[in-house]
């Protein structure tokens, strides 16, 4: 399978008053059409500036200091101004946070629709518009009418497959979802995903599926990649991730979850993620590892490949293999 | 098992000093302003400390004179030298816009305290007011005020009380929003709930949070008093012997100053106002940008 | 719908009652006799004895029922006031305040109408491209200043537009409603021309005076919207820097702002009242100027109070229009 998103060595600073903080720190990773990957970690390790970096979104103080992001073929970091916003949403498109506040309330759905499609091809006949924006309303479940409604008229679920809907309007071959159900009540979190995962195999396009909720994200993605200060730590396939993380952050961050056997305990990690203004030298885990070694203080850990088409940046494999 | 070592890398903060330098930098406005009024403030200062302050008034040097070496800003009509004139008329404008703005203040930090902490029927009764009073434009009441006074009793003082009378409105307002939204915040419910009482909840917990809106109220209510001060002088309506700044233009429009060729008249305190107020609309600026973290500069 | 009418008319009533009250009391509050004063002018200069001037002030006090108990005063003075009877002018007697307003407020009501929205379009235009950080460096560069306006009232613009415009450069006449020596005559083009000529200065003043305060609050109101996440998205949909601007950002900033020009009206009335006794234009604020230089305190009083409701009237209106602008209030 030839992948439609490679991600080659992506890096992202921001420069505040008081330095420089690597908020993405060379971050490589492939999908296949069709593939979902969930993007976990603690807040601050550099999911959504991933997201952002990716449809080149980063705004001032942040820049992107380097690496590709090739979709379907060609390489987003390359393109000129013109031509990314022409690859937003047909190429590669983007499922909001805050899915309450995402639509613009002043104006109705059906606008924001129009304006989406007209953006990326003026040729287009008004009804022939009018027909793709209904259709991808009827397939995330809202009828049709709710294109002549504004915002403040819908539900929060009801909005967010609005979102959706809009995401999908150009077929793009990547989709991104920050935290899609954050805001949302656990039903309506897991209709959402249903809707995710529908649409998504309708148009067969990879997802990026980012969130803290991991019992969600197990139910739903085939790959799961770990993040710590702006690196990958661990990628595996979901079943590897949550019966035999190999990386201590990974097991550690497994083990953290609560579950039926260990009732009434909770595993914390120690320690607290470090300032992204003044990481720790070698592997940045290394000051709350469990099994930390010499060379885990000076060298940057490779990232190594290992059976299971598992990715893993941790000096305990890195020897092994 | 290792040990896990929970000690934080030691992040090397910058000095107090360079950080408040830095956000100078960024925040310009609020460093060109109190720049601004810091030389005014100077130059005040060195002016009534040498220049000889009987020249305010009329009849003391040579009528009509252009701007010379003997007189830097010239003279008017009536015989003033006017660039005594501007500095009595600088002090008394900073002494209305102190004493108004602290004044305006002060009123609206206390009634919006009560309003927004005791609530009830005294909330009502102080939003109802301030609501009833908003749409009547406060110029226009001074006007009547400052008109309906003898001239002969109208001084700086009355001046700042006519301007405070209907300008605390504005401060109540505010800070009562800002005491209502605190009144919700945790650490004020554990307060009284370890049993300190209402004076004391509104001293030690409340106000030091308050400071910044406190702030930037004083310097909106000492702009708005030097603003309103200026309109009512320049209408006629302010204390006419004393050489405030808008009592000049005041003077010089009645002798239809550039009709006559003495241009320097009404010009010199124009710009000396415009200084004024313009460094204090930095200042606010700034403030507002410190106080509401929201609009501050991304860049 | 029907309610919310008849609470904001309850308000407005409430917002003139509380004027017409403040208006009647303050000058009472200040002993200081309106008549007694007037005539006591008129008696130095025009050299009638002292006790001529007690009998002229009892005739008028009779006559104007300031004989009367105070509260009756105030009763027939909120009645007269709802038949839209402010009193006759000492000054210009038997013309009534009404009329001398009527006869001025054309003159007002162009100047402020056309300054007013000049000021509001062009002020929140530059705001807006002020907080946008898409927007061109140059454009920015330009429009960033205009805060600055904001700390120079119309009338002080007014002095230094006559020093530098007319009076240095001679490029705009000092003051004036038209040329001296011209006979008023609506039908001439050329008198048309001399009249709008005269505006200018004044109408610059006001103008430029007042659009930095729009530029500063649209500044802030941008910065808050832009960081808004509809406007996010609307960039994640690839959607071109113009459209974002016109239908996400500029929409939803000018919201807030329709609010702002409501309250604004005060402040803006009374600086086109104090330009036009500045430059001598025959609107209301010559009116008012006349009578605070000649203490015509009926003509002041009625002044005051009219501009007072009118500027009421007209916030209490726009609160009506608001809703028409934006969606979510329409449907509650």
């Amino acid at each position: 399978m030839t992948p439609v998103l490679q991600i080659k060595n992506l890096q992202v600073s921001y420069y505040t008053d008081a330095g420089r903080a690597r908020a993405l720190d060379g971050v490589d990773l492939t999908l296949t059409a069709g593939e979902k990957l969930g993007l976990v970690g603690e807040s601050g390790s550099g999911k959504s500036t991933m997201a952002l970096a990716m449809m080149r979104m980063i705004k001032p103080p942040g820049r992107i200091e380097g690496g590709q992001v090739i979709v379907d073929g060609t390489d987003l970091m390359t393109l000129s101004e013109q031509t990314m916003l022409k690859a937003r949403l047909s190429k590669i498109a983007y499922i909001p946070q805050g899915a309450m506040n995402s639509l613009n309330p002043v104006t109705r759905i059906g606008a924001q629709m129009v304006d989406a499609i007209k953006a990326h091809d003026e040729g287009s006949s008004r009804a022939d518009i009018d027909r793709r924006c209904k259709l991808a309303l009827e397939s995330v479940d809202l009828s049709s009418s709710v294109f002549k409604m504004y915002a403040h008229e819908l539900s929060g679920g009801m909005k967010q497959r609005a979102c959706i809907a809009i995401s999908i309007l150009l077929k793009p071959k990547v989709i991104i979802a920050d935290e899609p159900t954050s805001a949302l009540d656990v039903v309506t979190q897991r209709q959402v995903m249903e809707t995710i995962d529908r649409v998504q195999k309708q148009i067969g396009a990879a997802v990026i599926l980012i969130g803290h909720d991991m019992g969600l994200m197990a139910q739903f993605v085939d790959k799961v990649a770990v993040m710590y200060t702006g690196r990958i730590m661990e990628l595996s396939s979901v079943r590897d991730m949550f019966t035999d993380p190999k990386h201590p952050y990974a097991q550690a961050l497994i083990r953290s979850l609560p579950n039926l056997e260990n009732k009434g305990v909770f595993n914390g990690i120690p320690g607290m993620a470090p300032a992204l203004l003044q990481l720790p030298g070698g592997c940045a885990f290394h000051p709350r590892c469990s099994k930390v070694m010499e060379n885990c203080k000076t060298q940057r850990p490779p990232s190594t490949n290992i059976s299971g088409g598992r990715i893993l940046e941790c000096h305990l494999y890195s020897e092994k293999a | 098992m290792t040990t896990v070592s929970l000690a934080q890398p030691e992040i090397i903060q910058p000095s107090r000093l360079t950080l408040i330098f830095r956000y100078m930098r960024r925040n310009k406005g609020l460093a060109v302003g109190l720049f601004i009024l810091l030389l005014l403030v100077i130059f005040t200062v060195y002016g009534m400390a040498t220049a000889d302050l009987k020249h305010a008034y009329p009849i003391t040097v040579k009528s009509k004179q252009p701007p010379s070496w003997e007189f830097p800003l010239g003279t008017d009509f009536f015989g003033r030298d006017l660039y005594v004139a501007m500095i009595v008329g600088l002090k008394e404008t900073a002494l209305i816009g102190l004493l108004a703005g602290g004044l305006g203040t002060m009123v609206g930090v206390v009634l919006g305290f009560i309003s927004a902490y005791f609530g009830g029927w005294l909330d009502m009764i102080i939003k109802g007011i301030c609501q009833i009073l908003t749409p009547i434009p406060a110029l226009l009441i001074q006007i009547i005020i400052a008109g309906s006074l003898d001239k002969r009793d109208v001084t700086i003082y009355t001046m700042a009380f006519v301007v405070v009378l209907l300008a605390w409105m504005g401060p109540t307002l505010v800070i009562r929003a800002q005491v209502l939204t605190m009144k919700e915040r945790q650490f004020v419910s554990v307060a009284k709930l370890s049993g300190m009482g209402d004076l004391g909840i509104i001293f030690s917990e409340i106000l030091p949070n308050l400071l910044p809106f406190i702030a930037a109220s004083f310097v909106n209510q000492v702009f708005y008093a030097v603003f309103a001060s200026f309109y009512l002088a320049v209408l006629g309506l302010g204390p006419l012997r004393e050489p405030l700044l808008g009592n000049t233009i005041w003077a010089a429009q009645g002798q239809s100053a550039f009709f006559n060729n003495w241009w320097w008249w009404p010009l010199f305190p124009a710009l000396a106002l415009v200084l004024v107020l313009g460094s204090l609309a930095l200042i606010n600026m700034g403030m507002d940008e410190l106080a509401n973290p929201r609009v501050r500069k991304t860049e | 719908m029907i309610k919310l009418i008849i609470r904001r008319l309850l308000f407005l009533i409430t917002v003139i009652w509380a004027a017409s009250t403040i208006v009647f009391f303050i000058p009472r509050i200040s002993q200081k006799n309106p008549v007694r004063e007037r005539f006591a002018t008129l008696a130095i200069s025009g050299g009638f004895s002292p006790k001529d001037l007690e009998v002229i002030i009892a005739s008028y006090n009779t006559k104007f029922g300031l004989d009367k108990p105070l509260f009756e005063q105030y009763t027939d003075y909120l009645s007269s006031i709802s038949r839209f009877d402010l009193g006759v002018s000492y000054n210009k007697y038997p013309r009534t305040v009404l009329e001398l307003i009527m006869d001025s407020l054309p003159w007002t009501i162009v100047l402020l109408l056309v300054t007013t929205v000049l000021s509001f379009v062009i002020g929140n235009l530059l705001g807006a491209i002020a907080a946008w950080p898409r927007a061109p460096r140059w454009l920015r560069t330009f429009a960033t200043p205009f805060i600055l306006l904001q700390g120079v009232p119309p009338v002080l613009m007014g002095v230094l537009l006559l020093f530098f415009i007319g009076f240095k450069l001679k490029l705009a006449p000092l003051g004036g409603a038209y040329s001296t020596g011209v006979i008023p005559d609506w039908s001439s083009l050329t008198f048309i021309w001399d009249v709008v000529w005269h505006q200018i200065l004044p109408g610059l003043a006001l103008l430029l005076g007042s659009v930095g305060g729009w530029t500063l609050s649209m500044r802030g109101m941008g910065i808050t919207i832009q960081g808004e996440d509809y406007v996010n998205f609307a960039e994640h949909k690839g959607l071109g820097g113009y459209t974002i601007f016109k239908d996400y950002y500029l929409r939803n900033a000018l919201l807030p702002q329709a609010t702002g020009l409501a309250l604004a009206l005060g402040g803006v009335v009374v600086s086109a009242i104090v330009i036009e006794s500045q430059f001598g234009l025959p609107g209301i604020g010559r009116v008012l100027d006349a009578a605070i230089r000649s203490n015509d305190f009926l003509v002041i009083y009625g002044v005051v109070l009219f501009v007072t409701i009118a500027v009421a009237t007209l916030m209490v209106l726009m609160e009506f229009i608001y809703p028409l602008l934006d969606p979510r209030i329409r449907n509650e």
